[in-house]
């Protein structure tokens, strides 16, 4: 377990937006998945609390869920950061140079693939394809896409984002 | 538009390409300045701003079409919002296009070669509106269907001769037959919108675009196989397709087009999205239903196959996006018409995104059967920075490499299955001389070794010990004897994985051995990468003979190593130096090694 998830794990998880979230959707057939990014939509991510009361109200057994939630690349355990990074590695940004912007936001940020800053400013990830192959090499932060990034442009986004709180 | 035959329309690409180059804040700059200068009642005629889907050509977003009643539509590219008050000025009150802001000859020369049918509204209708795509020959194709029996709709896809487009090529018309064929009153029917391949991204593009389009051709095939339910399975990293296909679904559900008795037609038909969570697999048919039913999206042994047991056990039915969108137009023009394009063996229409080292990248859409060549060179423009063509690779990382030699190949299932490639979905990756290919081999294996679902051996186990063999290749550690143990291994995973994923796996390994055995011996005999792109057998020296004093690499260097002067040749620092291939990738004239 990491810092911040220590850290998440002191604080209480208010499981009241996670009970509304079950009884929307407890009569559904393969209700789990929509269950689990409903859950991740609002906290953030998936704490262990949410977990057991998903596993009891849904009557299924929480090895199950870990199971699903370890074999999804979008569910996390860990809270995140504010600032999400996601640097598409797909095969047009590859040929492109993308691996070059990742060991760059590494330098610039200390954080590589799955990895949270300290201070829970900035999360890094490593994806596989975005969808926006025509303006490669292409970075995401939270909803904003970046297309045609050099590394000098990479140092500019970054910035912008550390200037903000 | 008969309704709006006196509007002056400003269509906007809104793709997610359009969005991340700036086409919200293009389009808002255009509202404004019709309300700040009353434009409308100068000319005398409505203007209204259009938020259509992807127009094909991402690599010079924003792109925007004034299409002024009586006249020929004009193109603008790389539109910034500075741009758009003289665009209103001269353009749309003064009625002269603004000269050398239009798009140049390439564009006409892009759109020349294609067959824009299954695109034909992406880019021209508003892509939200449900009214704009009735008024473009919208939901004509069901409308015929459900004036023939079910098995004639069936007949009439097997006539067509169309193929599966997510890859695969199996005759779609067969598949519904089976479908069909099954016994029981509740089937389902999926459409396979996951779309995984890095490098492809067509699928979105016409649900972003088009999703009318894809609702009805899965209205078509609920009719023909008796499906009263539908599951659109989406990536989770498609936020805009999502939040459209929904919008469209809402819409449909409102209007009755959807529902207990579709357009009062008779038949029921209910339909779902269904958010995927990121993972590869679940683009084999297996694997998707498991993850519809909440589990982890493993794959199992076919037989029985998804048309006798699918979704909960019962009959279902999942094609392509791209598929659906086909069939709504074989619906609405006939069979004949789709079977007149193409070659022998594939009918019809074929996507491509081209991406990678060339001019133009972007979404092309050509008849089955031109070449290669023709795609990479007159379409969208031949290799960028004039550097020489190397390879080109076809469908993701279940297909292969195609060199030089191949790529007078035509375009179709069978011929580049022959050339040791794959149509896959329909991604071309261009790659030029500085891209290694040992180095892409490795790419894709890391890929596909993280998205392993980890349910069989030979694609858990195998997968990795042929990327450790791979990075130890690319780190200058290769051994004798590797290349032959790749062969084999690649040849055993193929025979033994249990789905799709792992039987197609080692095809970039085998294609990239097949045509480019000489850059793995370079790597393992000399130690040297032929394209410099493998970092640990760098050098990053400039030949002085080769440099042509420009100062590019200077400009792109991220840590001040260069030192260049103004007619003088460029010197490289070793201590600041970081190896990120910077200069390398900018230099035009090959002058660092």
């Amino acid at each position: 377990m990491s810092e911040t998830a220590e850290k998440a794990a002191e604080q209480e998880v208010d499981l009241t937006a996670c009970n509304e979230i079950l009884d929307q959707y407890q009569d559904m057939q393969g209700a789990l998945m929509p269950v689990l990014q409903a859950i991740q939509d609002h906290y953030g991510y998936i704490p262990e609390e949410t977990v057991h009361l998903t596993a009891d109200r849904l009557n299924i057994y929480a090895s199950q869920i870990y199971g699903v939630l370890t074999f999804y690349a979008q569910f996390h355990l860990e809270p995140r950061g504010k600032y999400i990074v996601r640097v598409c590695m797909g095969t047009a940004c590859h040929v492109k140079g993308a691996g070059r912007l990742g060991d760059r936001v590494k330098e610039l940020l200390g954080i590589s693939h799955a990895e949270t800053t300290e201070d829970v400013k900035f999360t890094c990830e490593y994806v596989a394809c975005i969808g926006a192959c025509g303006m490669a090499p292409v970075i995401m932060v939270n909803d904003a896409t970046y297309g045609s990034m050099s590394v000098q442009k990479l140092n500019e986004v970054i910035e912008k984002y550390q200037k903000m709180d | 538009m008969a309704e709006n035959a006196q509007n002056i329309e400003v269509l906007i690409c809104t793709g997610t390409g359009g969005i991340a180059s700036g086409s919200l804040k293009v389009a808002e700059a255009f509202e404004e300045e019709f309300k700040k200068h009353g434009i409308e009642a100068k000319v005398g005629k409505r203007c209204e701003v259009k938020k259509t889907g992807c127009r094909g050509l991402c690599a010079n977003d924003v792109l925007v079409d004034i299409m002024v009643p009586g006249k020929e539509g004009v193109t603008y590219d790389f539109v910034t919002p500075e741009l758009v008050p003289q665009i209103v000025e001269e353009h749309i009150v003064g009625g002269e296009p603004v000269p050398k802001k239009t798009a140049g000859a390439y564009y006409a020369k892009f759109l020349e070669k294609q067959h824009r049918t299954i695109f034909s509204r992406c880019g021209h209708i508003d892509a939200e509106s449900i009214d704009d795509y009735i008024a473009n020959h919208g939901f004509k194709g069901i409308k015929r269907a459900v004036t023939m029996k079910p098995e004639e709709v069936i007949e009439e896809v097997k006539k067509s001769g169309l193929r599966g487009r997510g890859g695969g090529g199996f005759p779609t018309g067969v598949k519904w037959s089976f479908a069909k064929g099954s016994p029981g009153e509740l089937k389902y029917l999926i459409c396979n919108a996951d779309e995984g391949d890095p490098g492809a991204f067509m699928d979105r593009s016409l649900l972003e675009g088009d999703p009318y389009c894809i609702i009805e051709g899965m209205m078509v095939a609920a009719y023909a196989i008796g499906c009263t339910y539908g599951y659109v399975y989406v990536r989770a990293e498609y936020p805009l397709a999502i939040k459209r296909l929904q919008m469209a679904i809402d819409t449909c559900v409102e209007r009755g087009i959807l529902g207990d008795n579709c357009m009062g037609l008779g038949f029921k038909f209910n339909l779902r999205i269904k958010a995927g969570a990121g993972a590869f697999v679940c683009g084999e048919e297996t694997a998707l239903m498991a993850s519809i039913e909440g589990h982890r999206g493993m794959s199992r042994p076919r037989p029985p196959f998804p048309a006798v047991r699918g979704l909960w056990g019962k009959p279902t039915n999942i094609n392509n996006v791209e598929t659906y969108a086909n069939v709504t137009y074989i619906l609405e023009r006939g069979a004949d018409w789709y079977a007149s394009i193409g070659t022998e063996g594939t009918k019809g229409t074929k996507i491509f995104a081209v991406t990678g080292k060339v001019k133009h990248t972007g979404l092309v859409e050509v008849p089955a059967g031109v070449t290669m060549r023709e795609v990479l060179y007159d379409v969208c423009g031949g290799i960028l920075n004039n550097r020489k063509f190397k390879a080109v690779q076809a469908g993701g990382p279940s297909g292969g490499c195609l060199p030089v030699e191949a790529i007078d190949a035509q375009v179709d299932y069978d011929s580049l299955i022959k050339a040791g490639a794959m149509m896959g979905s329909g991604g071309l990756v261009v790659m030029d001389e500085t891209t290694c290919m040992v180095d892409i081999a490795r790419f894709f294996l890391t890929f596909t070794r993280r998205e392993s679902c980890g349910k069989c051996i030979p694609c858990r186990i195998g997968l990795k010990i042929m990327l450790e063999i791979l990075e130890r290749i690319c780190s200058g550690e290769g051994r004798e004897g590797d290349i032959e143990l790749l062969e084999d291994m690649a040849y055993d995973i193929k025979k033994s994985s249990l789905c799709g994923l792992g039987q197609t796996a080692p095809n970039p390994v085998l294609s990239t051995i097949r045509y480019f055995r000489h850059e793995y011996e370079a790597h393992i005999k000399e130690k040297e990468c032929p394209a410099h792109a493998c970092k640990s057998l760098l050098h990053f020296k400039v030949i002085d003979e080769a440099c042509k004093k420009c100062g590019m690499c200077k400009r792109v260097c991220p840590v001040d190593a260069i030192t260049w002067e103004k007619g003088e040749i460029a010197i490289i620092d070793q201590d600041k130096c970081t190896q990120c291939t910077s200069c390398y990738d900018a230099c035009r004239f090959m002058a660092i090694d």
